[in-house]
């Protein structure tokens, strides 16, 4: 499902971000990322769905070869990922419904799919009364929410999501968690980088631990490992 | 591409201009400011080449025949002349036609050409047009080595000082065209990458949740065009007010009648395809360097 081997990234601003990581997540994991702050987790992901290539070394995702993939070709790979970032990345100007659907109207969808699939993730995440609002009238977990949602639309096999309780309080976490639960026990693929301590040790999966932009830790149902 | 997806690019294009209210009226109004000028230009320059064709048409040279000359050596220049393929018409003036219409010139003063009649001391003449004005000089030259020609006048000096001026005109003129079109390429470009720099973010999106490039092009394109041509209607309004205000009012200047308002619907054309074209060109190439994600 993905694989990394011998991955290096160093930003051309000379920062070493990730030295040497390999790594494999099978389908159906729920895999979370833990390190301090600098540690790389932001750009492992990065380098999933393309945002950052690699310096060195090879990424395999959904039998996508990251470092071969042409420029044309990056946009089949993020319609089978689904990315929830921390700062929700929702386009201002299009409604609640408009920005879900948006990952549909790309790949050309039929306007009846399209409304049909907009009300199913609308309804899993708990907004279909917010369908015609705005993004800047929602909440912050709201607006998470559309995230997920729109990062659901396309039924992908892999859902990557950085922090994304990073802006939320508690609550609204713990809601947005067991909405990412949900979604695994459907069978997809989750890969979470998170900061939340609590989380990490309540809901016990695999976690792998970055410092140094190396892997320190892997561990099967893992903790959280730092005082935060 | 779907239909229905150029529809949608369409919607998408025409909501942007709304919902960026601003930075459209902003990147409209830099359109409208830099085709005016364009406009008013463009009809200017448009006249004064015409004018400077009339006064070219007017150049012309005499060719005067060899005193004695036989009739049938007259026609063979003829012949000869009109062969020439740089030149666009040969008149024959015989003598007798030349007095006539230096009497029709002298009017009542006529009398003072009395007795002439019977010894016309003016010579056979052609007039001739070069088709290209500007080479009479040498046309003048080839036809002054035929036989049986005596002179050729084209009034030289005149005629030289005329040329000059008129190609200073017409050269300056079209680097001024030229230059225009570059200011507003460069100004019009300039706004819209103004407002798509406020929009990058939105770009990024987009490409992060799988649009292709065209996809995200797309709408830009066709606000970059509605913008050009949204800032061409109120150039096009002004000037062909204006300018069917000039020619009632002024329908001349010297001998030269201003070319017919039918100008303005061509100036018109070119102003909105300008307009539009600068803003799709602008618009795509501002985005270009945001879809690099
Ligand atoms: N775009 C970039 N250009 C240059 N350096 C970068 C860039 N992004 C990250 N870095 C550097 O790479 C290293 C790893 O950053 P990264 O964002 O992956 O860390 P992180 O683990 O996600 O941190 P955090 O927990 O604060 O989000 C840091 O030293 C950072 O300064
Ligand atoms: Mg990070």
């Amino acid at each position: 499902m993905i694989e990394m081997h011998d991955v290096w990234k160093t930003y051309p601003n000379g920062a070493v971000a990730l030295q040497g990581v390999s790594v494999r997540i099978d389908k159906g994991e729920f895999v979370y990322v833990v390190g301090p702050s600098g540690a790389g987790k932001s750009t492992f992901i990065k380098l999933m769905y393309r945002e950052e290539r690699p310096s060195k070394g090879s990424i395999f995702v959904n039998g996508f070869n990251i470092e071969r993939l042409k420029e044309r070709k990056i946009p089949l790979l993020r319609r089978q990922i689904g990315v929830v970032f921390q700062d929700f990345k929702l386009l201002p100007n299009m409604t609640v419904q408009e920005n879900v659907a948006f990952a549909l109207e790309v790949i050309e969808a039929s306007p009846k799919k399209i409304r049909q699939r907009v009300n199913e993730v609308l309804e899993l995440v708990g907004l279909t009364d917010k369908a015609k609002d705005l993004p800047a009238h929602l909440s912050g977990g709201q607006q998470q929410r559309v995230s997920i949602a729109r990062a659901l639309i396309n039924n992908p096999s892999v859902i990557i999501a950085d922090e994304p309780t990073g802006n939320l309080d508690p609550e609204t976490s713990w809601d947005i968690m067991r909405l990412f639960e949900e979604i695994n026990n459907r069978g997809t693929t989750i890969v979470m980088a998170t900061h939340n301590k609590e989380i990490v040790n309540t809901l016990k999966r695999r976690v792998l631990a970055v410092e140094g932009g190396q892997i320190v830790r892997d561990q099967k149902r893992g903790v959280y490992g730092y005082e935060n | 591409m779907k239909i229905r997806t150029i529809g949608r690019h369409g919607r998408e294009g025409l909501r942007n201009l709304s919902r960026n209210g601003w930075m459209t009226f902003a990147s409209i109004s830099a359109v409208t400011v830099t085709l005016l000028l364009l406009g008013v230009f463009l009809l200017l320059a448009y006249n004064v080449q015409q004018f400077s064709k009339q006064l070219e048409s007017q150049v012309e040279m005499n060719v005067y025949v060899k005193e004695g000359a036989a009739r049938a050596d007259v026609l063979e220049l003829e012949r000869q002349l009109k062969s020439l393929p740089e030149l666009a018409s040969v008149t024959y003036v015989s003598k007798e036609s030349g007095l006539d219409q230096l009497k029709d010139k002298l009017q009542e003063n006529a009398s003072l050409l009395e007795g002439l009649d019977k010894e016309n001391p003016l010579p056979d003449k052609f007039i001739l047009k070069a088709k290209d004005p500007q080479l009479i000089g040498s046309v003048a030259a080839k036809v002054q080595t035929l036989p049986l020609v005596d002179k050729v006048n084209y009034g030289k000096d005149t005629v030289e000082k005329l040329f000059k001026g008129i190609s200073l005109v017409r050269n300056s003129g079209a680097v001024f065209v030229v230059g225009l079109c570059f200011t507003a390429l460069f100004l019009i470009s300039n706004t819209i990458k103004v407002t798509i720099f406020a929009r990058r973010k939105e770009i990024e999106i987009m490409k992060l949740v799988g649009a292709t490039n065209w996809f995200i092009r797309w709408p830009f394109l066709i606000e970059g065009l509605l913008i050009g041509a949204l800032g061409a209607v109120l150039p096009i309004a002004l000037l062909s007010f204006g300018y069917s205000y000039l020619l009632s009012v002024y329908p001349s200047f010297m001998y030269f009648n201003f070319a017919a308002v039918d100008l303005v619907y061509s100036v018109s054309t070119i102003l909105i395809s300008i307009g539009a074209l600068i803003g799709m060109i602008g618009s795509v190439m501002s985005i270009s360097r945001f879809l690099r994600i």
